[in-house]
């Protein structure tokens, strides 16, 4: 793609909330005084930059609370920054909520139009796309009838028919994509490579990380208001990935430190390692080989007995292998000090690419005491016949 | 990507960056408002037929509940004053009367009560899509017109009934009195919808403040009951309120009867006056309105 265009530009944008704690006009007169008291800012983003090009899919992606949702609001138009500059060129459809706009009281009928208009669409389009949209939806029979006896799949069907049947050259999208049952969401993802396609842009709010790795281009990591990564969806993700473990650990040492002592005070994993058959440090697999998983642990009290296991990642974050100690029906012993436990699996048919081994230790109740995400990796070759996460050999006949 | 998407991409670098969300600014603010709510009227048509649809959309009468409404205020009017308290020895028509006040109150009544609540009732859509917020009371005002052509249609077949329609030039009062209360009336909801966002005490106090004005308006009580009671400058103050003017003109187009009644003077200069002041009112309050709608969606 030589010739691109900017579609959304923002430029030091950042966005103050006030926050107030008192609505009437009682309270105010009570607190007049002392208004600045029941004031809180806070702000929801801080001097963001970013520029937007055309055709590109990009995903905001970050924790509960990190700007994503302001952020897509600023782009819609639909709060204003406190400072900076938010521009774009082109026409833009929001799908921030199915049904937004659904009078419950008119017939389906009636609030495709209504929806349409208020996604704009002029009333002629809306009678030239009324029966692909109906189609799409899947719910004829029921067009006619008041949307408030749908159930809530046919409700939020409805809404998405209407919404990809408006022309965007920009969509912006909010947590909406996993909707319907499967072969309806299989038919919003064909629309929306599509879309992908004609080369609108779509902006892509969302926790559903698989999605990001699936759809974007692009992916954008918000935290605390602040872009901190931005760039390929894989490294994108992988930072994000690795601040929710850094939170879940935090989060864990906080329980820790106020609630119940622990039984064991500081069981730990100290170090992956991986071999191939021969007991040698394994980088690239052949598939098809043995991978051998050695994993150091430290407690510095009596650890009583236990779960230690592996999971292996792809590079898009899919589990695609684990197991445990559980599983495999063996009790840890209980131990003191260092100990060494290994996994050893023989005739790993795994597809070709990078694989991710994160390591959990976790007390017989089943109660986590340490992991180790992404502690080693390795890739994997095979002879390039196939594509997938499993290998297999394929034969092929012609009749 | 497909050459239709390359071409996509090509026509869009030749569009200008656009800021996002409504133009600040006085004047070319005004006139990116006007041209937004126009690209939108299909839209606020189709608000306005929900409104209509939605709110008798079970009731076996439907839309004749909107009639039964004022006849209702009507009827009690009718006895209470009319009868009882002796209001139709001294005023001919009392019927015709007080009709022709209700259905012009109604309008204004509806207008700014509805509009009022009109950004709150909308929250979800305000929060989650961008139009031009002023479509929200520009709806309530229209379908607050339906009602009123509606009460309208059913006052002029009444005066046909009495043998006394209107006719000719008075008409004109009529035109002048409707332009009066819709201007005022959209000016008000454009104001008031935006503070109650802010204030929610806003809704409660109108309902107040209508009361209050409903009798400071001649609609159950005739000029001349007033006239004695009002001189001077309270009389300025009465004849400056443009509900009654309004109310005034209304009558000297459908209340034929009430021709030799006294009436104050120069009515239809004062009614042009009024539209005149409520037409920049009505530009000072969409100013505000645009200026408080930019944080519509956080405050909701």
């Amino acid at each position: 793609m030589t010739d691109t265009a900017t579609v959304v530009s923002i430029k030091d944008v950042s966005k103050r909330f006030v926050i107030r704690k008192e609505k009437s006009l009682k309270e105010r007169l009570v607190n007049f005084g002392r208004s600045n008291q029941h004031k809180d800012d806070f702000w929801a983003l801080r001097d963001i930059n970013l520029e937007i090009e055309a055709g590109s899919t990009i995903g905001l992606i970050g924790p509960n609370g990190s700007g994503k949702s302001t952020l897509l609001k600023l782009i819609g138009g639909i709060v204003q920054p406190t400072s900076g500059t938010v521009r774009r060129r082109g026409r833009l459809a929001a799908l921030l909520e199915l049904g937004t706009g659904f009078h419950p009281d008119l017939t389906g009928r009636e609030n495709v139009f209504l929806n349409a208009a208020i996604l704009g669409l002029t009333r002629k389009q809306t009678e030239e796309y009324f029966d692909a949209i109906v189609d799409f939806s899947g719910i004829e029979q029921f067009i006619d009838t008041q949307v408030k006896f749908y159930s809530s799949g046919m409700y939020v069907r409805l809404a998405f028919a209407v919404a990809v049947h408006v022309d965007p050259d920009l969509l912006l999208v909010d947590e909406v994509l996993a909707v319907g049952d499967e072969p309806f969401q299989r038919k919003c993802m064909d629309r929306i490579r599509n879309f992908q396609s004609d080369g609108r842009t779509i902006i892509l709010v969302t926790h559903a990380l698989e999605q990001v790795s699936e759809l974007c281009d692009r992916a954008v990591v918000l935290e605390h208001g602040n872009i901190v990564a931005d760039g390929e969806p894989r490294d994108s993700l992988r930072h994000l990935r690795a601040d929710f473990e850094q939170t879940r650990i935090s989060e864990r040492e906080r329980e820790r430190s106020t609630g119940r002592p622990m039984v064991a005070t500081s069981p730990r994993i100290l170090a992956v390692r991986l071999t191939d058959a021969g007991g040698g440090p394994l980088d690239l697999l052949n598939s098809g080989s043995t991978v051998g998983i050695e994993i150091d642990v430290e407690s510095d009290t009596e650890f009583p007995g236990g779960i230690i296991g592996i999971s292996m990642q792809d590079s898009a974050g899919h589990m695609i292998y684990g197991t445990n100690s559980r599983m495999l029906g063996i009790g840890l012993p209980t131990f003191v000090g260092r100990r060494t436990f290994g996994f050893r699996i023989n005739d790993f048919f795994l597809g070709a690419g990078q694989i991710s081994v994160t390591a959990a230790l976790a007390e017989a109740s089943g109660v986590e005491v340490d992991r180790k995400v992404d502690a080693a990796t390795f890739g994997v070759q095979t002879d390039g016949t196939t594509v997938g996460i499993v290998f297999a050999k394929p034969e092929f006949t012609i009749g | 990507m497909t050459t239709d998407g390359q071409k996509r991409v090509l026509r869009l670098a030749g569009e200008p960056l656009l800021a996002a969300g409504p133009t600040p600014g006085f004047v070319r603010g005004t006139l990116y408002s006007v041209r937004d709510v126009w690209a939108h009227r299909e839209l606020l048509g189709m608000l306005v037929r929900r409104e209509l649809k939605a709110r008798y959309k079970d009731s076996t009468l439907g839309f004749l509940w909107s009639l039964l409404r004022p006849l209702a205020l009507l009827v009690v009017y009718y006895v209470a004053i009319g009868k009882f308290l002796g209001g139709q020895r001294s005023t001919p028509d009392f019927a015709i009367f007080i009709y022709t006040g209700l259905t012009a109150w109604n309008l204004f009544a509806e207008i700014v009560s509805v509009g009022t609540n009109s950004i709150i009732q909308n929250a979800g859509l305000v929060k989650k899509v961008y139009l031009p917020r002023e479509v929200f009371p520009l709806s309530v005002v229209g379908s607050a017109l339906f009602n009123f052509l509606i009460q309208l249609a059913i006052l002029i077949v009444a005066t046909f009934a009495v043998g006394d329609p209107p006719t000719g030039s008075r008409l004109l009062f009529g035109l002048l009195s409707l332009a009066v209360i819709l201007v005022w009336g959209t000016a008000l909801a454009f104001l008031l919808s935006a503070a109650n966002v802010y204030l929610r005490d806003v809704a409660y106090l109108i309902e107040i403040v209508l009361m209050f004005m409903f009798w400071a308006v001649p609609v159950v009580y005739a000029w001349k009951q007033v006239a004695p009671h009002v001189t001077g400058t309270v009389q300025t103050l009465y004849l400056s309120n443009p509900m009654a003017l309004a109310v005034l003109g209304f009558q000297r187009a459908f209340w034929v009867r009430g021709d030799g009644q006294p009436a104050p003077a120069h009515i239809g200069g004062d009614l042009l006056i009024i539209l005149v002041i409520g037409t920049v009112f009505l530009w000072f309050a969409q100013r505000v309105f645009a200026r408080l709608q930019s944080n519509f969606a956080q405050e909701l």
